[in-house]
This record gives C-alpha cells, structure tokens and sequence, in this order.
C-alpha cells in the first residue's frame, strides 16, 4: 500500500502530461506559424515594435545557412556579453553582498554554460553571483537560449514540411515569437505561483537571523594572515567557535526558478539548487516544477505532427519518449526504495535518503530526477552523486541517451529526430527500400547530418573523460573513491557535452582543467548538432514530396515507435557499455558483495 | 555582416524584457500579493521575536529541543550561505563511517528500535526544514524528559505540526523542526 500511496503523484504527472501536450503543442505551432492566439491583441503590438527596433523583416526567409549564421552571431553576442557581466560583476549594481567579479577561466565556463542552455555551474549561487548578475545575465540567458533551442528545432519541422524551397524560416522571428509568445507568459504566471508557495522574490540584503540555540563548532585554527595554523605533527590545530548567527541569502528567486525549469535550462540562484527550500519549497512546487520542465519539449512532438501535417506521426515519437520516461523512473525509484547495505548493518529504514529532502521523499526526488536528465535541464532537487549506484546510472544513462527522451527544449525534438532518420535508415536497410520519411528520401547527406548530431555528444565524453583519466590533476578532483569517482567524472562531461548542467557534484569542477575542457565539450554538444541539424533542415526543403506507396515503412505506427526505441537503446548501449561496466555497474556490484 | 546589428539590438532588447521589465513584474506583484512568502517565509517564536525562516533550517543538539538531520554544509551544520548536500557516494567508506558514527550517537542518546534514514544521511540542501513524523516521535521521550512535560502533550504538539501530503498525493508528511522548538520554547523557555 505505501508504495501505491508514494506513486500516485506520477500517475498524476503521467496523466496531465498526457492531456497537456495536445493544447501545448497546438498553441505552439500556432505561435510558430504566426497564426492569430489568445495572447495576440496583447503582444502582437510588442512584436512589431521589436522588428522594427532591431531592423528585422519579419517576412524576409533565411536559407538554412543564413539561419546558422544568424544564429551562431546572436549566440556570440550574448556570450561574450555575459563573459564580460560575470569579469566586471564587482563594478556593476544590485550587488548588496559585494562579490567580486569571476576569475576569467570561471567567468568563460559560466558564460559559455548558459549561452549553450547548459548550466553547468562551476560556481556557487548565493556565495558568487549578484542579483544583477542572475537577473540581467543569467536569467535572459534562460529564456533566449531556450528560444534558440526551439527555432532550430522549429526550422527542422519546416524542412520535412516543405517543398523545393531554399527557405526554412527566420531566426529572429523565431526566436522573438518562442520568447515573447511562449517561454514570458508561462515563466510569469509559474513565478507568481511559486511565490505564492513560499519561493522568494526581493532584492534586500543577505538577512542574519540570531539562531534559537547556538552552536559549537570545531575549527581549524587561522593565524592573523589567514594562513591555517599546523601542529608538530603537521595537524591543523583546531579551536571551538560559537556560531551564533545564519546568514540568510535573499535574492530574485522566483523570476529565475520559473524559466529555470520551463526552458530546460536549470541553473540554480542557488547551490543546491530546486533542492534548496527557497527555490522549491513545498511538495506541490516540486510536482509543477517536474511539470514545467516536461511542457515544452513534450509539446513539441505535438507541434511537429501538426506541422507535418499527421498528428500521429508526432504521438510516436511521443510514445517512445513516454515508454522511456516510466521506464527509467520505474528502475530509479525501486533502486533508491531498495536502499543501501545500511539498512540491515545499521538498523536504519527508509530507503536511501542520502542527498534528498523530507518534502519530496524518495518519490519526489527520483521523478525529477528522471525529467530533469531526460531533458536538458539539469536542474536538480536531489543530489545524484549520493543515489545507489543503479540509480545514479539512471540519470548518467538518460543523459548519454542524447536527452530525447522529451529532451531539451528544442533540442530533444531534433535529436530525436535524427534518431528518426537512422532507425528509418536501418529498417530500408534490412528491408531493402529506399528510406523515407514523412515523404522525404533520406540520403548520404541526411545520415551525415543525422550522425555528426547522434554522435558529436558521445564522442566528446568518452575523449575528455578519457584524458581526465591520464591527467593526475582532473583525478584528484574526485571527490568519491573507487568507481564512484569514474561515475563523478564521465557524469560531468556527459552533462556538459549533452548540455545538461546537472553533476555528480562532489567533483570539483571549478580547476582549469574542467573549466576549460568543459567549456569546449559544452561548446561542440551545442553547436555541431545545431548546425547539422539545419543544413539538413536545408537540404531536406529543397527536396520533392514522394507520396507514399506500399513499400513505404509507416512510421506513424506502435512497429515503427517500438523500433525506433530499439535503435536508440543499441546506439547507446553500443557507444558507452564499457565506461558505464567500469563505473556504476562495477560500483553496485562492489556495494551487493 | 549585416546580421550582427539585429544580433546586438536583440540582445539589448531582450536584455530589457527578461532581464528587467519581467523580474520586475514579477517582484512588484509578488510584493504586494505574497509579501510573506517573497520575504523569506520568516516565523516568530517567544515574545514575538523573529526566530527564523520555516522554510531553513537550523542546528539543534540540546536535549529540550527538536533535532534536525545531519546537514553536510561548508563551515557548520545548517549554513544557509552555503546551501548543498555531502555529495556523498554510496560505497565511501568515509562516509559509511559517518553514518555508523550518527546511528551509535543517537543510540547512546537513548533511541531504540529501527531509526529512519533521515536522521543519519544528511539533506541536499543541508538546510531541509523538515523530518518525517516518526523521527520526530522517537523523540518525545527525551524532550519531556528535559522539559519536565508528559509525552501526550508533546506528541499533540507533534501532531499539530505534521503537514500530510499535500493534497493527500503530492509529496511526503514532514515535522517542521524550527517550528515545534518555537513552540516549546513559548510553552517552557
């Protein structure tokens, strides 16, 4: 019965995602096609204005590589924009506790990190940043690199959806109407729910709350210069101090939080994240969140089939996302219920509770731990670097996948459809037909496009994780022995290649060597696939329509959807069996003996 | 090039839209409808006096108060300028060491039978306000003992300030830590 009770609240999210993702969906391609919404007498006027401020032509299309040019330009302006914020951070307003601004290395992963919708934080929220830095830096970072994300995958559905034309759409319309239309209204309306919750929204000064009982704590003892004071035998000597005060940090909390979760980007105002009391604080907080995160890229399968012109060609690539989705979560809540060896050793009952909060429960935790790694998101209300072996492989594993399993915003939808192309590939293959889809002929450039996005991601982990093995320094920021510290470091670089953001995060990841070869894999696990995915964008518009005839593989039906998560698994299991054996796998077997 | 100028003019629009006018909408709104909540959730304990947030927790470890998880925060346990949990993987040995060390603590301070997990691995905020019912109940004994008040009245204090699933679904039941030591502190100071 406990366990019934403890998995009903998935149910409910299964459930409204379901009936969620046909309004979403609809509501999106609507806004993409500039089709009249709800919300048009309101901000059409607005999205006017903007065009005519920032010198776009909002009828003018862009060929596929005018659209990466545009697109790779903005991205360049916002990050060397946000490099420069977080170097002069200490110069600028809104920074009651007067932090300093990033070292360079720290200030290039960081700016890099939110520009590629990665958030990767090398930094710690309330000790680092100031409001103006979360606020005018990070925050429009969430939303216009989540509205990035979306306008290639936008631009992919329009090169399946047309016909002999150069034309994919443009990238500014695009990425206006996916911020002004979508990612604003919905951030606004779960920013003053959170609120209402008990997130916090001010822009006061840190608070010192006197605690109710004081505190002694042990100390290593410093001398005036700061320098840690050693015994004979090279001990540090240690004092007992009195804390009698907590330094409360404040902040624009829930301005962030809602893009945060809605774009898939997850970097948190705070270290710890939505784990943290004032960034999710109830029970409820935490199930929208979950929600939040799954809307869009959810959405997205929908617009697609819309766009496509067959619904169902959308609900199978749904589908798989689904199937995947309660799979992952199936064997990431039995693993954390099931416990370590300290139940029977110790006399300790509750499953593993090492790393999550009391408000979410084992529950709570494994399902956003699932969508937040199923997507791009990264935001974290647990720590993985503390769940069972098997259960941290879920999540490491999720992300390895490519994150399509509803993915990033955007970016799940066309890395699941480069998926697509080569399950459909490999059927024609084994059937011997030329491979179609959606009325398309998928060839040598198409499987190009659809590998370098499949395959850039993976490559990238295995070959940084590999050098971080023979590199004595990247060893010793392992913070876990054994295979746990494999697992902390090929779960970094599958985060930041895969543009997750979530960590093992006992690993510390702010030395030059993860700052700086971070910074590249996130680099390439953005923009590579991005751009393949337009030129094939580009190469599949100018393509004729081929009606389909009997020997067409359908790929609208459950054969074709159970195929295509067949393909997905040996792709993934193919490429990173070996490193997983080594870590997690080597890990539960060492924790069960 | 001529694409760089709309990459420079969108980005200082919308620099002005998500970065300024929408945190500001929400700040405004939130200030005058939650005022409360996007203050921080402070609570007062005794004599009115301000003993807190109820959505952070703090350190207790005196007998007559409610104790808290273990929280793996940098400096001291409970430091909420430096939110985060151990990090902690579950074959180190160091830390299997510390959670025996935890569970031999708690037995010497007298609580028998199975003790939930909570109560010896540390929190990923390291300032979860909360435990569950059970780890306040194993509790009652020691508190009225040092308090000098019978067990019924704590447990009643205990039951006040259980918070169920949210809905009946969402969530877990959770004892609000700092709050119930509020309350004790106003009933015997």
């Amino acid at each position: 019965m406990p366990v019934y009770a403890d998995l009903i609240q998935s149910f409910v999210l299964l459930a409204l995602l379901v009936v969620l993702v046909r309004p979403m969906g609809g509501f999106m391609k609507k806004v993409y096609q500039g089709e009249p919404t709800l919300l048009t007498p309101l901000i059409g006027p607005c999205e006017r204005l903007l065009y005519r401020l920032c010198g776009v032509d909002p009828d003018e299309e862009m060929t596929w590589q005018r659209y990466a040019r545009s697109m790779v330009l903005f991205n360049l302006v916002l990050g060397v924009t946000l490099f420069a914020m977080l170097l002069l951070q200490h110069l600028l307003p809104l920074n009651p506790q007067r932090m300093p601004g990033f070292p360079w290395q720290l200030a290039f992963n960081t700016a890099v990190s939110f520009v590629t919708n990665t958030n990767w934080q090398a930094y710690s929220g309330e000790q680092a940043a100031s409001y103006f830095t979360q606020m005018v830096g990070l925050t429009v970072h969430n939303f216009v690199s989540a509205a990035t994300g979306m306008a290639v995958a936008i631009a992919l559905i329009r090169g399946f959806a047309r016909r002999k034309t150069t034309a994919i759409g443009n990238f500014w319309v695009d990425m206006t109407r996916g911020t002004l239309y979508i990612l604003l209204p919905f951030s606004l309306i779960a920013a003053l729910f959170l609120v209402s919750q008990g997130v916090i929204q001010n822009f006061s000064a840190y608070r010192n709350v006197p605690l109710v009982q004081p505190a002694s704590i042990e100390k290593p003892k410093s001398d005036e210069n700061g320098n840690l004071l050693r015994d004979a035998a090279g001990r540090p000597v240690m004092e007992t101090v009195t804390v009698k005060d907590a330094l409360i940090p404040m902040g624009p909390v829930a301005s962030q939080e809602a893009i945060k979760e809605l774009g898939t980007n997850g970097g948190g105002f705070f270290n710890a994240n939505s784990a943290h009391p004032f960034e999710n604080p109830t029970p409820l907080t935490n199930f929208v969140e979950i929600l939040l995160i799954l809307l869009i890229p959810a959405g997205l399968t929908v617009t697609f089939g819309l766009m496509v012109g067959n619904i169902a060609q959308g609900r199978a690539l749904f589908g798989v996302m689904l199937l995947l989705l309660v799979f992952t979560f199936g064997v990431l809540f039995w693993a954390e219920t099931a416990g370590t060896s300290l139940a029977s050793t110790l006399g300790v009952q509750g499953g593993n509770m090492e790393g999550k909060e009391i408000r979410f429960g084992i529950s709570g935790s494994a399902l956003f731990s699932v969508a937040t790694t199923a997507t791009s998101c990264g935001a974290v209300n647990a720590m993985h670097d503390s769940l069972t072996p098997l259960g941290g492989m879920i999540p490491l594993g999720l992300i390895l996948l490519g994150e399509i399993v509803f993915g990033g915003v955007g970016s799940g939808l066309y890395t699941m459809l480069a998926f697509a192309v080569i399950a459909v590939f490999v059927s024609g293959l084994m059937i011997g037909r030329t491979p179609e889809y959606l009325g398309k002929k998928i060839e040598v450039r198409e499987m190009w496009m659809s590998m370098l996005t499949i395959l850039t991601a993976g490559v990238t982990v295995l070959v940084m994780s590999g050098i971080a093995m023979i590199t004595p320094s990247a060893v010793a920021s392992m913070a876990n022995p054994g295979a746990h510290g494999l697992s902390e470091v090929l779960y970094a670089f599958a985060s930041m290649a895969n543009n997750n953001g979530s960590a093992f995060a006992g690993l510390n990841a702010s030395t030059g060597f993860y700052t700086i070869l971070g910074s590249l894999s996130m680099l390439l696990g953005r923009y590579v696939p991005a751009i393949a995915i337009l030129a094939m964008a580009g190469s599949l518009a100018e393509k004729k329509y081929v009606p389909p005839s009997l020997g067409t593989l359908p790929t609208d039906k459950v054969p074709f959807a159970l195929w295509l998560t067949l393909v997905i698994l040996i792709v993934g299991a193919l490429t990173f069996f070996p490193a997983l054996a080594l870590g997690p796998i080597v890990e539960h077997l060492t924790m069960t003996m | 090039m001529k694409d760089l100028k709309p990459a420079i003019l969108m980005l200082i629009v919308f620099t002005v839209i998500c970065g300024g006018i929408y945190p500001a909408v929400v700040t405004g709104i939130a200030q005058a409808v939650f005022p409360h909540q996007a203050r921080g959730s402070f609570i007062a304990g005794a004599n009115g006096r301000e003993i807190g947030s109820a959505l952070i927790g703090q350190p207790f470890s005196d007998p007559k108060y409610l104790w808290p998880r273990p929280s793996a925060t940098p400096d001291s346990a409970y430091n909420p300028a430096g939110s985060g949990g151990s990090n902690a993987g579950p074959t180190n040995p160091g830390y299997l060491q510390t959670v025996a060390d935890r569970v031999k603590s708690l037995r010497s301070a007298g609580i028998s039978g199975t003790i939930p997990a909570e109560m010896v691995q540390a929190s990923a905020s390291g300032l979860d306000p909360h435990i569950s019912p059970a780890a306040a109940l194993m509790q009652v004994p020691r508190i009225a003992k040092a308090r000098n008040l019978s067990e019924e009245v704590l447990q009643r204090i205990v039951a006040a300030h259980t918070e169920n699933r949210q809905f009946g679904i969402f969530g877990e039941s959770r004892v609000n830590v700092l709050a119930v030591n509020g309350v004790l502190d106003k009933l015997t100071p």
